[in-house]
């Protein structure tokens, strides 16, 4: 029904000089504690290809690009619409989401190189396990605390400003790509600014800044706001574009104002 | 089984239904194991745009439950047991409220209240959205809220477990589930006192779809394969604005015709110009001519049917199978805060500003209206099995309107959860504790695994599914013709055969995809026959199901419901009533009623002055006062334009069809370039 139509539609915005084919090196570990290896692999080129489809070449017939039978490469892939983060790898040096990683932007007459995130434990090739992003969101008590899910009428009134503000930390789809770019984040030496983000998120809700306390005394700790270095490699990082930044500086703030007025309070 | 008084409910699936029915739970203090193939903060509902919907009513149209009731039901033509539709639009209103308190950020009126926008099938304001990511909002609303209760220990989530199969006792009563976690392929059975599915539809049984990668439909087939009665399988939903891509067809959202998008072909066939340099007079706004009313905001079968037709008669935008949708009008400030989100999806995946450049999109598949069986608490016919969400077949009938399924999630996971407690607290214990019946069905699971993977064929799984997908889109989609659905069940059989013989092209077994890929397309092509022959054995036009030789809705012989039972072998089915007691059937014909706008008007007003549209186009259009009034009642007036080409045609149907099949395959029908 429709493959007529893509493959058009993609005429209209493939390359002038398009390349034969597309090369990838790929970093692959067979298992956790398994040596990391390059493996180069080669599809032909398509316009409009993404590197998701490239996988998927590869996967269907698992041959390196000198003709040997290798494994095929694992990556997670799921909703291909850069919405639910799943596919984060780093591409060319940069951590980014591979469904939206289009070939034709890549500069495909190079080989583009595929490895898995750092700051997360490999699991296999391109798969990584982010569980520690969403134990911080625990930590932080990343949640309204509503009496029940009961009928209780519509919640506070709120101004479209501070829905669109709130929206833009919302959009947060724990990828990792700003833990990834961050100087100070690993070894568990600094929370990151994922989990600041949703405590900004959480702290500007008329009903979440009845617990903010909490959630800024989780930021207090020894791997706590304090340690971002400022490089703001996360701000450049993030693919939703959130102002992560921004929520640092707001949270930075309010730490210290609940950290005076915690003493003032003894 | 329930340790100690505790009554403990295993949950498939992590989207919106099954977060809904997990915090539910929690909250009345019981027990909750979550299983999800992904970390549920990535399952689909994500990719869920334009909003949810509830008679909320605050722009002064006088909305009411009783009207999206009305709404739905006749959206669905039908098909749908009205009394849990009629429940769910009644708790919707509490239901968004709800979300609001969550701290969802809703987009706000000025007065700082929720705001509402249009959506298809209605004309009232009645959708509430999150920018253009409303799903995503609603998702992280209730993953925050489980989170809450993971930490405080009542639900304790197995991510990157995927469900095997469940366990049936000797009585044939759902007594937990066997899964397998997808790094070391270790399967495990895990007693419960109620299962519930929420695992989502089965979008990759049509190879590209608008679903995502975990939408394989797999864990439902296997409730199907154990005795799950599976129904109306055959009402899939193409959506008619998708961006074909070489991996998915990622969604358009329809709010980009709720907040105004226009849908247009140039008049004249194959026009080489820039849609800029096109004149509006050279412009046909086929819905909006069409569909004065409702315009570009009819239902999702009459658009996706519409635009298909429009590129079958040769319109499609420089001739080829799409169309666009226009926001160029549109101020981009506006456009930015209501649709950014999917502005930008289009803009990282063709290139072009949406903001500046007409989208070309096309319909792509979209949503299942059918799925297992249930009665009005959400139970299937499996004691201790239920199911909620896209994955259940209530609620949507034959066509779901936009932003009905967010709320159809949550619904049925509020449904499902107090009737999971309740039988689970009437759950006679009668020796199911004893391990057999859970020692069995694991020994059956590992085995099929060690089958699998001591197997050495010549077939490749990934060509299979892709053949399998091929088939069922070309075929099984937006029309229908019952030579090639047989056709389409024979090619499905013979996957099944070759299916046999495929070897698992990865010798490293940790974390692999191979195995677990393995395990879906097998489900994957039993569900698809389930599909196919529903449509066959259904003879009739009626909603997302389109026979061009059965061009009429048929209540006499069809207004029932397809149940479809697994045989062993293959599907078996038979029919059931389908409860109508509020609403008699009508008519359903959106070429009129309701207010007309004055744009659409004018529009209208413009192109019959001019005296367009072309030839071609005009006959499409039905005179006044004829096929849109078929003496028949029951006829589907909204397919009228092609009942008048059907009639116009001296030789009988037989021909007509061969003719009409021969377009179609010309129309994108066929994707054998491919």
């Amino acid at each position: 029904m429709s493959a007529q139509t893509s493959s058009n539609i993609e005429h209209q915005h493939g390359l002038k000089n398009p390349p034969k084919e597309v090369v990838l090196r790929i970093r692959r570990r067979e298992r956790q504690d398994a040596e990391a290896r390059w493996e180069e692999f080669a599809v032909p080129y398509r316009p409009n290809l993404n590197i998701i489809s490239c996988l998927m070449e590869i996967r269907k017939n698992p041959f390196t690009r000198d003709g040997r039978a290798t494994t095929p490469p694992v990556w997670e892939m799921n909703c291909l619409e850069q919405v639910c983060g799943i596919c984060t790898m780093v591409i060319n040096g940069r951590a980014r989401q591979s469904c939206s990683a289009l070939v034709d932007n890549l500069e495909p007459h190079k080989p583009i190189t595929l490895e898995p995130m750092s700051k997360f434990p490999n699991v296999r090739d391109l798969v990584v396990d982010r569980s520690e992003m969403f134990n911080h969101l625990k930590r932080v008590k990343a949640w309204i605390e509503i009496d029940g899910s009961y009928d209780l009428g519509p919640g506070p009134r709120m101004s479209q400003d501070e829905v669109s503000e709130r929206y833009a930390y919302s959009r947060c789809m724990t990828c990792g790509c700003c833990l990834e770019a961050c100087p100070q984040y690993g070894d568990g030496n600094y929370i990151g600014p994922q989990a600041i983000a949703q405590v900004r998120l959480m702290n500007m809700h008329p009903s979440g800044k009845m617990t903010r306390d909490e959630r800024l005394s989780a930021l207090t700790g020894e791997d706590g706001i304090t340690n971002c270095g400022n490089a703001q490699n996360c701000v450049r990082a993030c693919p939703m574009s959130i102002p992560l930044t921004k929520a640092i500086y707001e949270e930075n703030r309010e730490t210290i104002l609940y950290g005076l007025f915690g003493w003032l309070r003894k | 089984m329930a340790t100690g008084n505790g009554i403990r409910v295993a949950i498939v699936g992590g989207g919106l239904a099954g977060l809904a029915a997990a915090m539910r739970i929690a909250e009345a203090g019981h027990s909750v194991e979550l299983f999800s193939v992904v970390p549920v903060k990535r399952s689909h509902s994500v990719c869920a745009q334009g909003g949810i919907n509830g008679a909320v009513n605050t722009k002064g149209e006088g909305d009411s439950p009783w009207k999206h009731f009305d709404d739905t039901v006749y959206g669905g033509d039908f098909l749908a047991n009205q009394p849990p539709v009629q429940k769910m639009c009644e708790m919707a209103p509490s239901i968004i409220y709800l979300f609001d308190r969550m701290g969802v950020p809703f987009s706000r009126t000025t007065e700082g209240l929720l705001d509402f926008r249009r959506f298809g099938g209605t004309l009232h304001h009645r959708t509430a959205f999150a920018g253009a990511s409303t799903g995503q909002q609603l998702l992280y609303a209730l993953d925050e809220q489980v989170r809450r209760y993971e930490t405080a220990g009542q639900v304790k989530k197995y991510e990157h477990w995927e469900m095997m199969s469940l366990i049936l006792d000797g009585h044939g009563v759902c007594r937990g589930l066997v899964a397998m976690e997808r790094s070391t392929l270790e399967l495990k059975a895990f007693p419960a006192d109620a299962v519930i599915m929420a695992t989502g539809g089965p979008g990759l049984i049509f190879g590209k779809s608008t679903n995502s990668m975990v939408c394989t439909g797999s864990a439902v087939s296997v409730c199907y394969q154990q005795g799950a009665r599976y129904a109306n399988g055959e009402f899939i939903q193409v959506h008619p604005t998708s961006i074909p891509g070489e991996d998915k067809l990622r969604l358009m959202s329809e709010s980009a015709r709720g907040e105004g998008g226009r849908v247009w072909v140039p008049r004249q066939k194959g026009d080489k110009r820039q849609p800029s340099s096109i004149p509006e007079k050279e412009r046909w706004y086929f819905l909006e001519e069409k569909y004065p009313a409702y315009g570009n905001l009819v239902p999702r079968d009459i658009a996706t049917r519409e635009i298909f037709q429009v590129c079958l008669d040769g319109y499609g935008v420089f001739g080829e199978n799409q169309v666009y949708l226009d926001l160029t009008h549109i101020p981009a400030e506006t456009l930015d805060r209501k649709l950014g989100a999917i502005l930008e999806i289009y803009e990282m995946f063709v290139g072009d500003d949406p903001r500046h450049v007409p989208m070309r999109i096309f319909p792509g598949v979209h949503y299942s209206m059918g799925g297992l069986w249930v009665d009005f608490d959400q139970r299937t016919n499996i004691p201790g099995l239920l199911a909620a969400g896209e994955c259940d077949y209530s609620i949507h009938g034959a066509n779901r309107l936009g932003a009905n399924s967010l709320v159809s999630c949550v619904y049925g996971g509020f449904v499902a959860a107090p009737a999971a407690i309740e039988y689970a607290k009437n759950l006679q214990r009668n020796g199911a504790d004893g391990s057999k019946v859970y020692d069995d069905e694991l020994k059956r699971q590992q085995e099929i695994n060690e089958r699998l993977l001591k197997q050495s064929g010549a077939e490749n799984q990934y060509v299979i599914h892709e053949e399998m997908g091929k088939w069922m889109t070309d075929n099984v989609t937006v029309v229908r013709y019952n030579d090639k659905l047989k056709a389409t069940d024979e090619k499905l059989l013979e996957l099944i055969d070759r299916y046999q013989h495929i070897s698992l092209n990865d010798s490293n077994m940790w974390a692999t995809h191979a195995l677990p890929h393995a395990r879906q397309l097998q489900n994957m092509l039993q569900l698809a026959r389930v599909i196919t022959l529903g449509a066959l054995n259904r003879n009739e036009s009626r909603g997302a199901h389109y026979k061009p030789d059965f061009p009429d809705r048929d209540d006499e012989n069809f207004l029932k419901t397809t149940i479809a039972e697994f045989s062993g072998e293959g599907p078996v089915f038979s029919w059931e009533p389908v409860d109508i007691g509020l609403l008699p059937p009508r008519k359903r014909d959106y070429s009129k009623g309701g207010k007309q706008e004055t744009k659409q008007e004018a529009v209208v007003a413009s192109a019959k002055a001019a005296g367009l549209p072309p030839k071609e186009g005009a006959k499409q259009v039905p005179a006044e006062g004829s096929e849109m009034k078929p003496k028949d009642l029951s006829g589907p007036a909204v397919w009228g334009q092609n009942k008048g080409q059907v009639r116009d045609v001296d030789h009988g149907e037989a021909e007509t069809r061969t003719e009409r099949g021969h377009e179609i395959k010309d129309a994108g029908g066929k994707s054998d370039k491919l």
